[in-house]
């Protein structure tokens, strides 16, 4: 079992309350998945700079000097903002492949958690609402977000392991349920140059995703042939630079909850998640239908 | 009228007070406030009162019910009347999966649209959806009546014992060992009866019957290279 959650905005005047809204619903999905809780926020981008949001055990250590060693292996003016264990490092968009291999020697410990012109991962291990405090989720704003809380069942309790999963610039999954074909896919998507980091099922579902993408598939078509392709239990929620889709396996046993307004359109594992949202009396509320794919983008 | 609000009254003091009424209580009409979609809202009662929830729940509201009418204006998560024995359950939203799943007895009523597996595994309550129902429903149904006014999912009454389904609309498929069987006037006194009860405005004839062919009842020797 796991909680998700996830906000698209349509109404600009919310986008400073992005963070508050999707903390506060993460929470209320507190007792699906207490061991691990995770968010990606789309806030605002800048054309031709990248973020690269990593994770650290050691961040105090990792951190200090990171922005300069980057710099001057990189040869140019890359910035961090440290947050907790999570740093984003603000780079030049074509500097971003170059970059990982610069981290993977600067600093071995540090996991990529995301890239892209607007996405922004954390996660980590605990309780959601102490997960959303070390990060101060609450005071982001961004255009749509993606929450997930953990119960796990495939892999460890660890940060990697936790969700969102990004496997391409600006891309992100949450996964509620199993997927029983992940480890002869993950060998088929590492053969294909897939990048995949951990053991997780979810990360395949991820990779799988991009891996289609970067074939010329879009979001829609590559959501569409994961019906197909994964097996297994899913409740799926993706994000992209200016989008937000749902998919749901075709046997539909994870819960999942729609809700739309002229603000908003949201989803929860369960209408709790949505009860404090502005006008949701009134919103279109429905359960999305096993086998068919939603998709909202900006 | 009595009134508890879940906005500042904890839950099981909702359930342990409405499962405490006894058969000749006095206070027969109560209210719920603020559900706010949560879990197991009036479960396990066990009186002839009338509970009316107003706003939309969660998992497994009105579950294990006896004798109780249970009305809820809004929506009703996963598992909704599971397992009831008696009593009435309406749902004036939508209902989410596995409504009225293992129901023994009395009335559910959704009047909006239930998800897959409703009535899974029924044994003996009767079900009315105003409108449509999902996939796989009716599951080994073992006794009892669904009646659907809208259209069927896939797989409708797989592996399906006694369990009378009356649909109005389309069936998208039958599952295995489901079939359309004829129409006789006990069937159309039985679904009167029903839709009466619901307060359905149709007419029985408009509904086709579907039942078990009972070819898994038993065993068939000539089976055995399946297994």
């Amino acid at each position: 079992m796991c909680g998700i959650v996830g906000l698209f905005l349509k109404d600009k005047s919310l986008e400073p309350q992005l963070g508050a809204m999707l903390t506060d619903m993460l929470i209320t999905m507190t007792d699906r998945g207490p061991d691990s809780a995770g968010i990606a926020i789309y806030g605002a981008g800048q054309g031709g700079r990248a973020k690269m949001t990593v994770q650290s055990a050691q961040p105090d250590n990792d951190f200090a000097t990171l922005a300069e060693d980057l710099s001057a292996v990189l040869g140019t003016s890359a910035s961090v903002r440290a947050v907790d264990t999570h740093a984003v490092i603000d780079l030049p968009a074509d500097k971003a492949e170059s970059a990982r291999a610069a981290l993977a020697e600067l600093r071995p410990g540090l996991r990529v958690m995301s890239d892209g012109e607007r996405i922004e991962i954390f996660k980590e291990v605990g309780l959601p609402k102490d997960v959303a405090a070390r990060f101060s989720l609450s005071a982001m704003s961004g255009s749509h977000g993606i929450g997930h809380t953990r119960m796990a069942t495939e892999s460890a309790v660890t940060t990697q392991g936790a969700h969102p999963f990004s496997t391409g610039a600006d891309q992100c999954l949450v996964h509620n349920g199993s997927l029983s074909n992940h480890n002869s896919l993950r060998r088929k998507l590492r053969a294909a140059g897939m990048r995949i980091e951990s053991e997780n099922d979810t990360e395949v579902g991820a990779a799988y995703l991009s891996w289609r993408m970067r074939e010329g598939a879009t979001l829609g078509e590559a959501l569409e042939s994961s019906i197909d392709d994964l097996d297994g239990f899913f409740t799926f929620v993706v994000g992209t630079k200016d989008g937000f889709g749902v998919v749901r396996d075709p046997i539909a046993c994870k819960p999942a909850v729609m809700a739309e307004t002229d603000q908003y359109v949201a989803f929860g594992s369960e209408y709790r998640a949505l009860v404090n949202l502005p006008g949701i009396d009134s919103a279109r509320v429905w359960e999305p239908e096993p086998a068919t794919v939603y998709f909202w983008s900006h | 009228m009595q009134t508890i609000d879940l906005a500042t009254q904890p839950l099981r003091e909702l359930n342990a007070t409405l499962q405490s009424q006894a058969a000749q209580t006095n206070a027969t009409e109560w209210e719920v406030l603020n559900p706010r979609g949560a879990h197991a809202i009036a479960v396990g009662l066990d009186a002839p009162i009338d509970v009316t929830v107003r706003g939309s729940t969660g998992y497994y509201c009105g579950g294990m019910n006896k004798q109780a009418n249970i009305h809820v204006t809004g929506s009703a998560g996963p598992g909704v009347a599971e397992n009831m024995m008696s009593g009435t359950v309406v749902i004036d939203g939508d209902a989410s999966q596995y409504a009225g799943a293992t129901g023994r007895g009395g009335l559910l009523v959704i009047k909006g649209n239930a998800s897959s597996r409703c009535g899974i595994s029924m044994k003996g309550i009767d079900i009315v959806v105003q409108g449509n129902i999902g996939h796989m429903s009716a599951f080994m149904g073992q006794a009892g009546n669904l009646v659907v006014c809208g259209d069927a999912g896939d797989a409708l009454g797989d592996s399906l014992y006694e369990a009378r389904l009356f649909v109005r609309g389309s069936v998208k498929s039958l599952g295995a060992d489901c079939i359309e069987k004829e129409m006789r006037s006990e069937h159309l006194e039985i679904l009167r009866d029903l839709l009466a009860r619901a307060g359905v405005d149709a007419q029985p004839e408009e509904f086709r019957r579907y039942g078990s062919a009972r070819k898994l009842y038993n065993f068939d020797i000539d089976n055995a290279a399946a297994y």
